[in-house]
């Protein structure tokens, strides 16, 4: 088994999909994406393949240390949501295929109009811990 | 076995423990080892006297550990042979405990987490369960707050103020995994107000009752958030509504009014309205003013706005939002309420969307979604 990061950014949708903000899609429809989200977790847990998820508030802040003794220097929340990142999920899959095949349904996920909204999904690899057997 | 009457001897045997002469942190860690030697082993043979065999065993794993600990340190110590206690002082010994895992030296996260420890019996892994957190961050959390209280005299009383904020906390927290919390907040909070007869520590558990009893009401199978207004009341539990007012009742009756009351009176009123179109919004007025007057919280003036748009029109009550500060938690969802009863679906819907944005869960963010998809699918005119 291997894990992955599922990144949700909200992006790369096909513009008629994505560029819809969710207020603006029936309630019906609203239900229907949140449905699919969670039936798609339950799905995974069923098979023993979901580990984690949140979602996260849209408006972050940016933080650096600035020397010594001062307070860290923040930035933001910034307007620009190009990467926003929307929500995360964990998942512990046999095989690399797999990862992608239930990042691809997720992706899947009806929006305005009941049409997939196909946006893109980052699929991040954790780095695991080296093998005891080696040879 | 009854998980919650080993639960209720936890903070008993903690205190007998400390009678005969163990310090806090460690008569905790002893009894918190016989628990689990007791959800291991009662099922298949429980004790005839539960309580008997949690003091025996919990009082051998503390000799053990100071045994333990003295041959590490190479001198003697003289633990055996404590006398037993006398009668009578177990309610008292419990009510210190609640005292000391509330100190006000402890922060909340910690407080709440030694309360459901030392007086709620939970192992460290359900409470790390019910917070989501792994279970070493827990134990760490829990043995750093024993630290922090380590110099607290167990014999003085505490503040009950600070008791009662931690239960509410814990009520509040909902829950998840295989623990509910709420319920062990009402347990721990029945249990305090059976020893302490005090006005506040009843009007806690009677609000605490109140929302209880909406509890099936509150969300859908697929967990989406029911307003109150559209609750199915005859989904609420009238056996926990008539135990809430009768306790509210009888604090009330002593005339000597805090803030529990008062919340728990707002949520007897609700109780009290078949249909949320009975509902007495001029009394909910008052009892917020009572609360506003009693806290000068910002979030009980914030409530107080949406309470006074029921009573005097939505007119009334965003005038009472206007004085408040636009950055309290839920302040643009109530206003987008107050404008969409205002007549001006156009505004109610942009804030809508903003609350949303703002939402501080997944399940409110949701519900503000889906309010504002209302608002904008509805025909022009």
């Amino acid at each position: 088994m291997a894990k992955y990061l599922l990144l949700k950014h909200y992006r790369g949708g096909p513009a008629p999909v994505n560029e819809v903000p969710m207020e603006q899609w029936t309630p019906q429809e609203v239900s229907a994406h949140m449905r699919f989200m969670r039936d798609w977790a339950a799905r995974l847990e069923g098979t023993g393949e979901f580990v984690d998820g949140q979602a996260l508030s849209p408006e972050g802040t940016f933080v650096r240390h600035d020397g010594a003794g001062r307070p860290p220097v923040t930035d933001g929340p910034f307007a620009e949501t190009k990467d926003l990142i929307a929500g995360w999920m964990v998942i512990d899959v046999e095989t690399y295929e797999r990862a992608l095949e239930v990042a691809g349904e997720l992706s899947a996920a009806p929006g305005a109009g009941g049409r997939p909204i196909q946006e893109w999904l980052e699929v991040r690899p954790f780095l695991a811990d080296p093998p005891t057997v080696t040879e | 076995m009854n998980g919650s009457l080993l639960r209720d001897l936890v903070p008993v045997v903690i205190g007998v423990l400390v009678r005969r002469g163990a310090d806090f942190a460690a008569a905790e860690d002893a009894v918190q080892d016989a628990l689990v030697e007791a959800v291991r082993t009662w099922p298949a043979g429980p004790p005839h006297d539960p309580k008997g065999w949690l003091i025996t065993v919990a009082w051998r794993k503390f000799l053990d550990a100071a045994r333990a600990e003295t041959s590490r340190r190479n001198r003697e110590i003289r633990a055996d042979g404590e006398p037993v206690p006398g009668p009578g002082r177990a309610g008292d010994d419990t009510l210190r405990l609640y005292f000391l895992c509330a100190h006000p030296s402890l922060t909340p996260a910690s407080a709440v987490a030694l309360t459901l420890r030392a007086v709620g019996g939970l192992t460290t892994r359900q409470i790390a369960q019910a917070y989501l957190v792994p279970e070493a961050t827990m134990a760490q959390r829990i043995s750093r707050a024993k630290r922090a209280v380590a110099g607290v005299r167990f014999d003085r009383p505490g503040d009950l103020a600070t008791v009662l904020r931690v239960l509410y906390l814990v009520f509040n927290e909902g829950y998840s995994g295989d623990v509910d919390l709420a319920a062990e907040a009402i347990r721990l909070t029945r249990q305090l107000a059976a020893m302490t007869g005090d006005e506040e520590v009843a009007g806690l558990l009677a609000l605490m009752l109140l929302h209880h009893a909406r509890r099936a009401a509150r969300t859908t199978t697929d967990g989406r958030l029911v307003p109150l207004a559209e609750q199915d009341r005859g989904r609420w539990d009238t056996r926990l509504i008539a135990e809430g007012v009768d306790v509210l009742q009888a604090a009330l009756a002593r005339d000597w009014l805090g803030e529990y009351q008062a919340q728990a009176a707002i949520a007897a009123l609700h109780a009290d309205a078949r249909t949320a179109a009975e509902t007495d919004w001029v009394q909910i007025v008052e009892w917020y003013d009572e609360l506003v007057r009693l806290t000068g919280s910002p979030v009980a003036r914030l409530n107080r706005a949406v309470a006074v748009g029921e009573a005097d029109g939505a007119r009334a009550g965003l005038a009472a939002l206007a004085g408040l500060d636009p950055a309290l938690p839920r302040h643009t969802a109530v206003a987008a309420y107050l404008h969409e009863r205002d007549g001006d679906p156009v505004t109610a819907a942009r804030l809508y969307a903003e609350a949303a944005a703002k939402a501080p869960s997944l399940a409110e963010r949701e519900h503000l979604t889906r309010q504002a998809a209302r608002l904008n699918a509805r025909p022009r005119a």
